[in-house]
């Protein structure tokens, strides 16, 4: 059955990560042709996002989100407010608040007061209630190493909660046409709107996992509507205009992804699915806070041009647990990097990184670890391409060192060891012009589990 | 280029009937392999197993290598464990996020299919 227009709702992603395509949500929630898109969904939170906006607010209490959401949201308020657009974001990322006060601030500056109703979705930051967490017996242990969160206690500088879209539900239920979170799941910004427009309730497994796929299909923006899609690259249309995807969803959990039309870019069958493996673990039971969805029951129809129609997708009820991203600081590293000329210029290459090994080795520089790579060689596919690479006298090749080290003070003096190559090292050696390397702080993840019902989330209604 | 044994069947590269793509969970990559045409997939399944992955990634990860089968996609799912020098922030890999393993991946050479 073709559902009428009313049973439609449309789900545009507007970014896929922070830095995404700034013209993205502009022409989201301006293209269409007469067909508007109902939600615009922003992604704005990787694994370590957290921990830097963690570091602005502990600089100004008024920071801590996405600085860039407030001129966007500058540029976008008044087409959202015409054409009745709603937006779901994690911008809000440890300061939601701030975040729905500035965008507050920059809706009433647009004459938008009265109008606006901003929702705020917060109880994800476990920072402050760390140490009554690990006295109450809940070890945060790392799910790769199974080590005790207090391994790293003193150098933890940001712990959240993934909340998933019952949060983001409330809001909208509630009024919102803004919602702006901490860090809700990517998934659970798509699931949500959807959630709220079908009723769908809290336990229909099958919907929400339908939900789920929804949001996992989009939460990268572009790459599932012809962006890093590997299959036909090269003929990939336009992509300068690249459209990114829309999801029209149907209350029976069926939905399509789709594109506005007259954008560049393509979606397709195959291109769909390689977004559908990406970052993908068991198949079988994706794990979000409000479902398990099994992914091999989704079932593939390219319905129309650029118009994929998912449907058959199952799903399973959600576990009692939610995901604890915490990061913590780990130590230093630098990468330093110099280009050799042809001839020969992979062994010369290799000459200057054993010149260079061999002067650390005599400085008695203790490092975690070295890592050599020579892009144009082997960077990317390691020892498999070596194999080719070796007997081809290639026109030149980057030779690029990395460190790594708990302490400051080596990698410090490995930045000052490649300069001096260019004069005292192998021939033909250029492409410094970067200037010595910096030594860059490694703020690393650290995932957990946590019981649910030791996170309460918390929805605020600011009305503008 | 690969040993010289006897000459048995031809063998292609799995990029002339697969497509990939592959990223990272922490210190792991997973790489998504779907094939183009759907009658190649049982190939997949039949030929490209945990171990030869292993086998093909010898020397680029330190874990070991699970696999997943999604027949609706007509795809398989690698995860490579240990496979980005810890991964994330950490990494000091060009490739810390693990992108270009799908691409890696389609190098791997596989007894050609007898058909037609």
């Amino acid at each position: 059955m073709t559902p009428t227009p009313t049973q439609v709702v449309r789900i545009g992603a507007g970014q896929g990560f922070w830095g995404d395509w700034l013209e993205a949500p502009w022409r989201q929630v301006t293209g269409g042709e007469g067909k508007p898109i109902d939600y615009l969904m922003m992604d704005y939170l990787a694994e370590v996002t957290m921990s830097i906006m963690q570091k602005q607010k502990s600089r100004d209490p008024t920071l801590g989100y996405a600085k860039d959401f407030i001129p966007l949201m500058r540029r976008l308020l008044p087409v959202l407010a015409e054409r009745r657009i709603k937006v779901t974001t994690n911008a809000g990322g440890v300061n939601p608040a701030a975040c729905a006060e500035a965008v507050a601030t920059t809706a009433r500056g647009l004459g938008l007061g009265g109008k606006l109703r901003i929702g705020v979705v917060t109880g994800d930051d476990l920072l402050g209630r760390l140490d009554a967490l690990l006295a109450a017996g809940h070890t945060l242990n790392n799910l790769d190493t199974g080590r005790p969160l207090a391994d790293v206690r003193e150098r933890v500088q940001s712990a959240n909660a993934y909340l998933g879209a019952g949060p983001v539900v409330e809001a909208l239920r509630r009024g919102a046409d803004i919602v702006i979170t901490g860090r809700v799941t990517d998934t659970g910004l798509t699931l949500g709107p959807m959630m709220h427009a079908f009723n769908w309730p809290a336990d229909a497994w099958d919907l929400l996992a339908a939900g789920t796929v929804a949001g996992h299909t989009i939460e990268c923006g572009a790459q599932c509507s012809g962006g890093n899609c590997l299959i036909d690259w090269d003929r990939v249309p336009d992509l300068a205009n690249v459209g990114y995807p829309i999801v029209e969803a149907h209350p029976d959990g069926t939905f399509d992804i789709t594109k506005h039309p007259g954008t560049g870019g393509r979606v397709s069958v195959p291109g769909v699915t390689e977004q559908l493996v990406y970052e993908m673990g068991d198949p079988r039971a994706y794990i979000t806070p409000d479902c398990v969805a099994d992914f091999t029951t989704i079932r593939l129809r390219q319905a129309g041009k650029d118009r994929v129609r998912f449907s058959g997708i199952r799903g399973r009820p959600a576990t009692d647990k939610l995901k604890v991203s915490a990061a913590y600081f780990y130590g230093y590293k630098a990468v330093g990097t110099l280009v050799y000329a042809w001839p020969d210029a992979y062994r010369k290459a290799r000459l200057a990184d054993r010149v260079l090994r061999q002067r650390l080795k005599d400085l008695g520089l203790e490092f975690e670890a070295i890592l050599t790579e020579f892009v144009g060689v082997d960077a990317t596919h390691g020892p498999l391409a070596l194999r080719e690479m070796e007997t081809a006298d290639v026109p030149e090749v980057q030779l690029r060192v990395g460190v790594r080290a708990r302490e400051l003070a080596p990698v410090e003096r490995f930045t000052r060891e490649i300069a001096p190559l260019i004069l005292n090292g192998p021939p033909s050696v250029t492409g410094f012009a970067g200037g010595r390397p910096k030594p860059e702080e490694i703020v690393a993840y650290w995932p957990a589990l946590i019981d649910k019902t030791m996170v309460q989330p918390c929805v605020n209604i600011v009305a503008v | 280029m690969r040993k010289h044994r006897r000459r048995v069947k031809p063998t292609i590269r799995l990029v002339a009937i697969a497509h990939a793509r592959s990223g990272d969970k922490g210190d792991t990559a997973n790489v998504g392999l779907i094939a183009l045409k759907p009658e190649d997939y049982p190939l997949l399944v039949a030929q490209v197993t945990a171990a030869r992955v292993a086998r093909h990634f010898k020397g680029m990860i330190r874990g070991p290598v699970e696999r997943f089968e999604l027949p609706n996609l007509h795809a398989l799912n690698f995860l490579l464990h240990g496979a980005l020098d810890g991964g994330g922030t950490i990494s000091l890999k060009t490739d810390a996020q693990g992108k270009v393993f799908s691409t890696a991946l389609l190098r791997m050479e596989i007894a050609a299919p007898t058909r037609r």
